[in-house]
Order: structure tokens, then C-alpha cells, then sequence
């Protein structure tokens, strides 16, 4: 198997699963003692690729989130709904390829679906604008709020995006006030709200449609008020600090279950989802279904004040009387 | 002429030499500031009698929160609440240097709590909850404590039927705060729905500059959008947008002229008239059809 895209931190482990792939190619039924070494090599990667991911560091963790092979959200929508039917544009400027809009089906269950949609190669990546939507993006995404509110369908999030687009033309069209707007109108959705943090959780452009009743995220996704990088430029002047910035950032799914922000972290295969996806993707679908079932029935009015309650609660302050 | 006399005379002609204006006579000598944007001399007394905005180009200078609230709510109408509401370190955020020491150095230097002031108020006798930002507190970034106080300004607001009148300045998320910052702005775009749920009108006067996650939040979701003239506002900074796109930013992007243009906010008020047009803008959503 050939890799496009190889993590700094686990080079020697995949240069040692490379040379391995290639004495699997040989026909090793007249010389056992190869056949020995090979099996050998085996169970050396096993235990090398134990120590490479047994701790990850958020850094770690943001190079798996971004990797190119790691699944998208066009291939849960196709991996784990049925009867999709994507729905395009904002009625008003365009259509976003950055954002990915459907009608689908979970376990039986017809939802709406949502996600950041960044491309798997040059080409792709180009027309969705490596998942960076512009306001026409988030517009489209609020159309589809409306449209789950109106006719009582769960909505299922799906969050990968580095952030809203930088760009002259963004800002021209409100890209501050698509996210706001957008804001607004998911925390008083009348229908339960179920948010999946897929890969990465880039700024506003994530929160955009990146929270609800249940926030479940990847074992290696991350989410951030900002990208280590530009958050590294500015404290330190150097974007080289990102590394260490990542962990100060408090950015990985555990981290966020201990600030009380993620509800639940659905474990990955070792060395990242890239590597199993089928596994991946059964482990999201039961527990999307799970979340949608459990909120399921809830009065509409009870929903929002429990989201609210939700949202109300994150922050860490303190009262000095004064 | 004795030296001391020649050097007071001297100072005269340095301290006057502007249109040859001279100084009110209650401002102690040699208190001046520099237009950043047209680079004259403007002397203090000049700056206060004009609301701090240039009276050679009209340059809006920053305000303080106070300066703010005393600018907009009646004399003596303001009482401000959760005054002691404040961030701490929750993540332990330490690069370059720690979290707290900004933290106190802001506080020092302010003689605020936090990057944002909240109190009840009347402007124009109509009874409001009134914030203003204070961009000399780590940016008036918005952190846990600026969150919570703009919610509570939108919550107090709701039950009691005040409308909300919020002054923007800011440089977005407070990153020392992580997630908790970013959450800040689901959390007050969802206290800002509820007011609007409850029929209460919500103006907001973005000031410069008003950035990032403040504007992308509360900031915008007003039903009237007020700017102060030459304000810096938007979602992304120049820097990031010039790295991203590798050009040139056209000249007045993301002022407050240009979002006019663009159809993001209803108006681009000057300081002298901005509590004037709260007011009337108060009278059309809260007084209803019906004139007394
Ligand atoms: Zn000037």
C-alpha cells in the first residue's frame, strides 16, 4: 500500500510497514528462514506502532486531523446514511462546495445533514476551498436549518474545516455576519441537534454549525478558537512554536470533555481513522443513532432551554464583590 | 526677557501652533495627542470638548467604557452591574507570557475587572441595559467573564424589558481562554436570540476595531447596526486575508463606509450625533406605533 501523506512523527514506523508490504510481495514458500525474518519484522511494527501512538500530543493529534486520507465528511454521508439527496445553494449568492447540505437517512431515522466538506485531492480541494466556506456557505447551512426546523427532521452535524475563509470577497459579503446569524439560529433550533467533530475544528467557521444538544468528537479531531499556527504568530511571533502552542490551547477531545464542552470522544483505530475507516464509521453511526434516539420525543420547547442551558454554562469565571 | 520667560514662550508657540487655536485654559500645559490619521496636534482640552474625535479630519479616537456610557446614557441614569465578574487562568495558558500576568497588568492598567462594562440605564428615558467594550483590556477580547457579562446584559434585559444597546471594540476570542472563548460566541448569539424572541429591540454601534469572534457573534445580531466612522470591522484581520490571498487589501476595506456600501450595517453615525440617533431609533422600537 502506498501513502501519499506521511506524519512526521510516525516516518520510521511506516518507512518499516513500507519495506514490509514489499517482502509480503515475495514468495517466500522455498526460503523459510526469510519467511522467519518477515514474520519477525511483523511483530517489530506491532510494537513500534504501540509506542508511536500510545501518547499522542495535541500536535500529534491536529497532523492526523488533517491528514488527506483521513475520512470526509462526503464519505460518512456515504458510508453510513442511505437515501441521501444533497441539496445546493443559498438562494441568494451561490452554492458553497466548502459545505455539504443534505436529506439522509440514519438507522431508519430521516435527518437532515450538514458538514464542512474539504476535497481528497488537488482538484476537489480547489472547487471546495480546502472546506472553507464562504457566507454563501453558511447561509446555504442556515437554509438547511430551517428547512430540519420546519418539518420536524433531527439535524446531524459534521465539523472539518481549518475556519471560514480569509478573503476579500467573504468579508464583503458578511462572512462575521453569516457565522453570527448562524449562530443564533442553531441555538434555537426546535429539533434535536447532534454535532460530530470529524477532523478539524477550526475556529468560528466550525462553531458555525459545530454545536448542539450532543457534541461528539473523534478521538484525534481537535477544536480550537484558533489554529496553533496563527495563534504561535502572534504570542511568539513564530509559527514554528505551534507544537507547544497546540497543548496550551487545550484543544484535543480530551481536553474538551474536561472543560465540559464535549459530551463523549469516540476512540480511533490506532495511528488514526485513515486506517480503518469501516471501523470508524460504524463507531459514529451507533453513536449518532444513540444521541438521536435519546433525544428523540423531547418537547421542542424543553430542547432549546436545555441547549441553552448547555451553552449558558460553558466559561470559567470568577465574581469579586465589589 | 528673562530665560524662564523666553522658554514659557517657546512652549506657548509649540502648544498653539495649530490653526493657531489656542488651549482651553483648565488644561495643564503640554497634554496633547497626535491624530493617528491625520498627524496633528490636537490638545486635550480641543479632544474632550469634541468627544475625542479630531476637529481637523474627524478622526474617531478610542473611547474608554466609561467615556462610552457617559457619552450615551442620561446623566446620572447608569448603574452598573456584575462589576466584579472576571476571567481567570482556567487552561493555565502560558506562551510568550502567562495568562495572568496580561490578566493583571490589564487590570492595573484600566481599573476594570474585564473587557467589557455593563449596567442598567436610560438614553433618552427609554430604560436599557448599556455595554461598552474597552479595547485597553487585553483588546476587549472576549474571554469567559465578557461572555458572561454580555449574556447576563441580554438575560437582565429580557426580564425586565429593557432594550440593549451594546457598544462594540474588540479584537475577537480571547485565546488565552481556548474553547471556553470560542464557546463565548454560541453562548451570547443564543442570549441575544432570546431577546429578540421576547420582541426587545437591540441596537449595537460597532467602534474601532471590532474583529474577529465579537463580530461574528452578538455584535451583528442587533436590529439596528450602527458604526462609527473610519471603524475598522470584520470577520478576519488585513494581515491574515493579505497572507491567505498573497495581495494587496483595497484602500478603506472592512471600514465602516465600506460595510455600509456592502448592506452590512444600517449606518455610519458620527460621535456627535450618536446619542441622538440611539435615542430616535429607541422611540421607533421600543415606543411602538402609537406617538403619546
Ligand atoms: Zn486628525
Amino acid at each position: 500500500m502506498t501513502r501519499r501523506h506521511v506524519m512526521e512523527f510516525e516516518r520510521p514506523l511506516v518507512e518499516l510497514e513500507a519495506k514490509l508490504g514489499e517482502l509480503r510481495q515475495l514468495d517466500l514458500t522455498a526460503n523459510p528462514e526469510l519467511a522467519a525474518e518477515v514474520a519477525a519484522l511483523a511483530v517489530e511494527i506491532e510494537a513500534l506502532r504501540e509506542s508511536t501512538y500510545a501518547d499522542l500530543s495535541a500536535w500529534d493529534r491536529v497532523q492526523i486531523s488533517r491528514h488527506p486520507d483521513r475520512p470526509k465528511a462526503q464519505d460518512y454521508l456515504a458510508a453510513i446514511f442511505t437515501d441521501v439527496v444533497e441539496l445546493h445553494g443559498d438562494r441568494c449568492y451561490g452554492d458553497d462546495e466548502a459545505i455539504v447540505a443534505a436529506l439522509a437517512t440514519i438507522d431508519g431515522r430521516r435527518v437532515a445533514v450538514l458538514g464542512h466538506r474539504k476535497g481528497k485531492n488537488t482538484r476537489e480541494n480547489i472547487a471546495r476551498n480546502f472546506g472553507m466556506a464562504h457566507p454563501e456557505g453558511f447561509r446555504k447551512a442556515m437554509r438547511i436549518m430551517r428547512l430540519a426546523e420546519k418539518f420536524g427532521l433531527p439535524l446531524v452535524t459534521l465539523i472539518d474545516t481549518p475556519g471560514a475563509f480569509p478573503g476579500i470577497e467573504a468579508e464583503e459579503r458578511g462572512q462575521a455576519w453569516a457565522i453570527a446569524e448562524s449562530l443564533a439560529l442553531l441555538s434555537g433550533l426546535r429539533v434535536p441537534v447532534v454535532a460530530v467533530g470529524i477532523g478539524e475544528g477550526g475556529s468560528g467557521g466550525a462553531l458555525a454549525i459545530g454545536f448542539g444538544d450532543r457534541l461528539i468528537m473523534l478521538e484525534n479531531s481537535y477544536y480550537s478558537v484558533i489554529s496553533p499556527e496563527a495563534c504561535a504568530s502572534i504570542l511568539h511571533k513564530d509559527a514554528g512554536k505551534a507544537a507547544e502552542v497546540a497543548t496550551c490551547l487545550a484543544m484535543t477531545a480530551t481536553d474538551l470533555v474536561g472543560l465540559g464542552i464535549v459530551d463523549e470522544i469516540i476512540p480511533e483505530p490506532v495511528g488514526g481513522a485513515h486506517r480503518d475507516p469501516g471501523e470508524v464509521f460504524g463507531a459514529v453511526r451507533g453513536r449518532v443513532s444513540e444521541a438521536l434516539k435519546a433525544l428523540s420525543g423531547r418537547d421542542p420547547d424543553e430542547l432549546v432551554s436545555m441547549r441553552y442551558a448547555k451553552l449558558r454554562a460553558v466559561g470559567v469565571i470568577e465574581e469579586v464583590q465589589g | 526677557m528673562s530665560i524662564s520667560d523666553w522658554f514659557k514662550a517657546r512652549e506657548a508657540r509649540r502648544y498653539t501652533a495649530v490653526n493657531g487655536e489656542r488651549v482651553a485654559g483648565d488644561v495643564p500645559d503640554g497634554v496633547w495627542n497626535k491624530c493617528s490619521s491625520c498627524k496633528r496636534i490636537v490638545y486635550e482640552g480641543q479632544l474632550v470638548a469634541n468627544l475625542r474625535v479630531c476637529p481637523y479630519c474627524g478622526n474617531h479616537f478610542d473611547l474608554t467604557a466609561f467615556e462610552r456610557i457617559d457619552l450615551l446614557a442620561d446623566p446620572g441614569s447608569f448603574a452598573e452591574f456584575d462589576a466584579g465578574v472576571g476571567s481567570t487562568d482556567p487552561l493555565g495558558f502560558v506562551a510568550a507570557k502567562p495568562y495572568t500576568v496580561s490578566l493583571e497588568s490589564a487590570r492595573e492598567r484600566s481599573g476594570l475587572t474585564e473587557g467589557v462594562v455593563v449596567g442598567r440605564a436610560t438614553i433618552g428615558d427609554h430604560p436599557v441595559v448599556l455595554g461598552a467594550m474597552d479595547f485597553r483590556f487585553i483588546g476587549a477580547s472576549m474571554g469567559s467573564a465578557v461572555g458572561e457579562k454580555i449574556a447576563r446584559s441580554f438575560e437582565v434585559a429580557t426580564s425586565e424589558r429593557r432594550a440593549v444597546v451594546l457598544c462594540t471594540a474588540s479584537g475577537g476570542a480571547r485565546m488565552q481562554e481556548g474553547m471556553l472563548s470560542l464557546m463565548q460566541m454560541a453562548k451570547t448569539s443564543a442570549a441575544a436570540r432570546r431577546l429578540a424572541e421576547a420582541r426587545l429591540p437591540y441596537i449595537s454601534v460597532l467602534t474601532n476595531p471590532t474583529m474577529g469572534g465579537v463580530t461574528a457573534s452578538f455584535a451583528v445580531l442587533a436590529d439596528v447596526v450602527l458604526a462609527e466612522p473610519g471603524a475598522l470591522i470584520g470577520f478576519a484581520g488585513p494581515r491574515v486575508i493579505e497572507q491567505t490571498i498573497k495581495q494587496h487589501l483595497p484602500k478603506g476595506f472592512q471600514s465602516s463606509e465600506y460595510l455600509l456600501e456592502h448592506g452590512m450595517v444600517d449606518e455610519v453615525v458620527v460621535r456627535g450625533q450618536l446619542t441622538a440617533r440611539v435615542t430616535t431609533l429607541l422611540g421607533y422600537l421600543a415606543g411602538g406605533g402609537e406617538q403619546a
